[in-house]
């Protein structure tokens, strides 16, 4: 078995093969050329450049971290980082003696240029081969490091590359507060300037070791406070977020407000299913059915077209949530013997059965066939309609807040114990008197309420509804939201839906490669963070079982 | 009067006759051990009790009512808990909330209450939170209820699926090799607890065993099973003399002379 010391320049050459295929792949396809017209730090950095120097410096970082030796952690860097040249290299040098784009139609001029930094095939290699070097250099020497430094420096470095991938977004956000003037100090034509990216990258870094070196202290002072206290700091925390959520719209603008109140719907969806799948561990994958139900009983309601009954938003509403733990209760019943697989299957046939019903001839004078229902009215609150996203917004987190506290309230009783039972096994779970058949309903019905709510607002949001907005993408999209912030875990649920639903809108280019990036990040996730980028205590436990304590040793026990 | 009565019990698989014809009567506040080799549909026997396997032909009584056709939880509520052969915890639930799950026939809240925060949920959560942590000092892991459930070493493992299926306060508790994998101290240990089970809190008890050291110093009676069928019954002095039995064990032709006791516990 080969161990740490075996770790030689093989390895690392491999590793760094490894990353300059994930940087050829990526350039082939023409993500690097698309991405390369956001730029990150204005003249320095393009989002393009960033994407193919990435897998080569994580990867060459990963070579340090291997090798045994200090001495030969920055060797294997240097050497990994080189070997991630060498496809690139290549691509560069057989563009420049055949027609490539016969076969990849993404190796434009443009995209050598960003490869060869704009200088010839020969120079260009050559520079190419000296940044990947420079790279795995730095990535040794950071590894050389104290640990705090180093993720400080990791920290501030993440945090500059966030604020230069959203600079144009954060340029309009400025102008609207403080003035184009002040705007210019910090971004320029859509970019960060390189002297603010510095002192934003010293600033972090400062900060965070500074926040590591009193974190602990701090924390030991908040260990010793009495617990009456405690709750009033815990009290004020919630006090705050709430302030800030509800103060949100405000500092947004209308553009990020309605990336919100999607994120918001998704999360709404996700709470929904992290009942189902995360607490009492019911793979659904037709889970985008219960959110039609609600967003086409919301639709006919409301709508004031021809195919509208017109009553209010408000009357609607629990209607469509009543609709929607119907179809819950109604799916739920015939698959209560089913379980993992199967139940997955049958689940996903439901999903589309829904979305077939409302697409068909059948239903089209109910629900409109392919041409959907339009001209449903947006909610009205006092006698004003909320048209703007600023105002809906409220309507949306007044449903996530709700979704959320029932779904924590419910996670720590007797029904939540019930579910984990059913989750971790669902014979002993009988046997203990837990009736499955209540149990399960249960999860589905409120996992559907959920979704219901969600769909009804959605439909509202968009005034006008189709089936096709209601594919099999959108359960998958609810359920990897789940997995990436981490199953059974409620914050996890926004983590996830800012990720894969708030990121995807914000970085326009990716629209394209969006699929490949989900797919390619669930695999990252799997392989690096399986239990989520925040999740609930018993994920941690089940997926870092090694990192327990152990065993207690037997004379634990007291007779 | 017998607290479970079990007339004529077969349990069929496809033409594998499990448990057949099976009789069998246990009196309240006993400990009766049922025996045989493997395969000779012990735990199927236990299944059908518990209501996981419909039996096909027979009746189950237990406290005067027929418990055969109910579904699993229900017999559970009727006052029926188990153990498992191979420990069945939940795994990642901590110890405290094993039991808490294990006393889910005793509490009364609704669920909406939990939302709501009903004095009456809180009152019923705290008075089952008491006792999850009454019965984890009575089974002696007094302190260890944060632990997950799969980190606690063999023997705990062993007391807390008991402490589990004490939580329901049950009448008849069925223990599946209550011993099984452990060394002859702990067994022993194990036995006393078992007796004291009996003696302190009047459960009537019915354990599968195979170690021999146990059944006999433990049982009452017992019921040996082969193949599905009742081969004998008796005390442990009974047994041990049954010409059957040794047959059983140890296969036909074995000398009439052979100690039996000696026989069985290899």
């Amino acid at each position: 078995m080969p161990t740490m010391q075996d770790f030689n320049l093989r390895k690392a050459i491999n590793f760094g093969l490894i990353a300059g295929v994930i940087s050829l792949f990526i350039s082939v396809i023409g993500m690097t050329t698309l991405l390369s017209k956001r730029q990150l730090i204005a003249g320095v950095l393009t989002l393009g450049q960033l994407l193919i120097f990435l897998a080569p410096a994580l990867l060459s970082y990963q070579a340090a971290e291997k090798s045994s030796k200090k001495s030969r952690a920055i060797l294997n860097s240097v050497v990994a980082g080189l070997a991630a040249a060498t496809p690139l290299a290549l691509l560069i040098l057989l563009e420049s003696l055949f027609n490539l784009r016969q076969f990849f139609i993404n190796v434009s001029p443009d995209l050598i240029k960003i490869i060869n930094f704009g200088q010839g095939t020969a120079a260009g290699m050559a520079i190419l081969f000296a940044a990947m070097g420079l790279i795995g250099l730095a990535m040794g020497l950071v590894h050389l490091l104290q640990p705090q430094i180093r993720k400080s420096i990791f920290t501030g470095l993440v945090v500059m590359l966030i604020i230069g991938t959203f600079s144009e977004l954060l340029t309009e956000r400025l102008r609207a507060f403080f003035g184009v003037e002040f705007s210019k100090t910090i971004f320029q034509s859509k970019a960060l300037l390189p002297s603010v990216a510095a002192i934003i990258l010293i600033v972090v870094t400062v900060f965070s070791i500074v926040w590591t070196k009193t974190g602990d202290k701090i924390k030991q002072r908040l260990d010793v406070i009495p617990a009456g206290q405690k709750r009033t700091i815990k009290a004020g925390n919630w006090v705050v977020l709430l302030a800030v959520l509800f103060l949100l719209p405000q500092f947004l603008g209308s553009y990020l407000t309605e990336v919100t109140n999607n994120v918001g719907i998704f999360v709404l969806m996700g709470l929904g299913l992290n009942i189902v799948v995360g607490f009492a561990g019911l793979l659904d994958l037709g889970y985008v059915a219960f959110f039609a139900i609600g967003a086409y009983t919301m639709a006919v309601m409301t709508s004031t077209g021809a195919l509208g009954v017109g009553v209010s938003f408000w009357l609607a509403l629990p209607v469509s949530v009543t609709a929607a733990i119907i179809a819950g209760v109604l799916l739920g019943t015939p698959v209560l013997r089913m379980r993992g697989d199967y139940l997955a299957i049958v689940t996903l046939g439901f999903g589309e059965i829904i979305r077939i019903l409302a697409n068909s001839d059948m239903l089209k004078s109910f629900l409109g066939g392919a041409q959907g229902i339009l001209n449903i009215p947006k909610p009205e609150f006092m006698g004003t309609a909320l048209i703007q996203p600023g105002q809906l917004y409220y309507v949306v987190l007044a449903g996530c807040l709700l979704a959320a506290f029932v779904s924590w309230r419910l996670s720590r009783s007797r029904l939540g114990r019930q579910w984990m039972a059913l989750r971790e096994d669902e014979d002993v779970a009988e046997a203990m008197g837990i009736n499955l058949v209540k149990t399960k309903l249960l999860a589905f019905a409120i996992g559907a309420a959920f979704s219901g709510l969600a769909g009804a607002i959605f439909a509202s949001k968009l005034t006008s509804i189709f089936p096709h907005s209601f594919n099999l993408l959108i359960s998958i999209n609810v359920l990897s939201l789940i997995i990436v912030g981490g199953m059974g875990s409620l914050p996890g649920v926004v983590v996830g839906a800012l990720i894969l639903v708030g990121l995807p809108e914000l970085l326009r280019e990716f629209a394209e490669y969006r699929y490949l990036m989900y797919g390619a990040l669930l695999i990252v996730m799997m392989l690096a963070k399986p239990e989520g980028f925040w999740p609930s205590a018993i994920q941690r436990r089940e997926l870092h079982a090694y990192e327990d304590p152990g065993p207690v040793p037997d004379n634990a026990q007291t007779e | 009067m017998p607290i479970l009565t079990a007339k004529n019990v077969t349990k069929r698989f496809g033409g594998l006759v499990a448990v057949n014809a099976y009789s069998f009567e246990l009196e309240e506040g006993s400990i009766v051990s049922i025996i045989g080799p493997n395969g000779a549909g012990k735990t199927t026997f236990f299944n059908c009790i518990t209501g996981f396997y419909q039996v096909n032909e027979g009746e189950i009584v237990f406290n005067e009512q027929k418990i055969n056709g109910y579904s699993t939880d229900q017999i559970a509520r009727f006052g029926i808990a188990r153990t498992y052969q191979n420990i069945r915890l939940f795994a990642n639930m901590t110890a405290i909330e094993n039991i808490l799950v294990g006393e889910e026939p005793r509490l009364k809240s609704f669920w909406v209450e939990a939302i709501f925060r009903t004095p009456r949920f809180i009152k019923d959560e705290q008075k089952a939170e008491d006792e999850a942590k009454r019965l984890l000092q009575y089974v002696g892991l007094a302190g260890l209820g944060d632990q997950l459930a799969r980190n606690l070493p063999y023997g705990a493992q062993r007391r807390l699926e008991i402490a589990r299926a004490l939580a329901s306060q049950p009448k008849l508790l069925l223990l599946d090799e209550p011993t099984a994998g452990m060394n002859p101290n702990e067994s022993t240990e194990m036995m006393h607890f078992i007796r004291g089970l009996r003696d302190e809190l009047g459960i009537t008890i019915l354990l599968i065993e195979h170690d021999m050291r146990v059944v006999m110093g433990i049982s009452e009676n017992i019921s040996v099973l082969d193949f599905g069928e009742k081969i004998a019954e008796g005390t442990p002095q009974e047994i041990q003399l049954n010409q059957r039995v040794i047959e059983a064990y140890l296969g036909r032709g074995t000398s009439a002379g052979f100690n039996a006791s000696k026989a069985a516990a290899v």
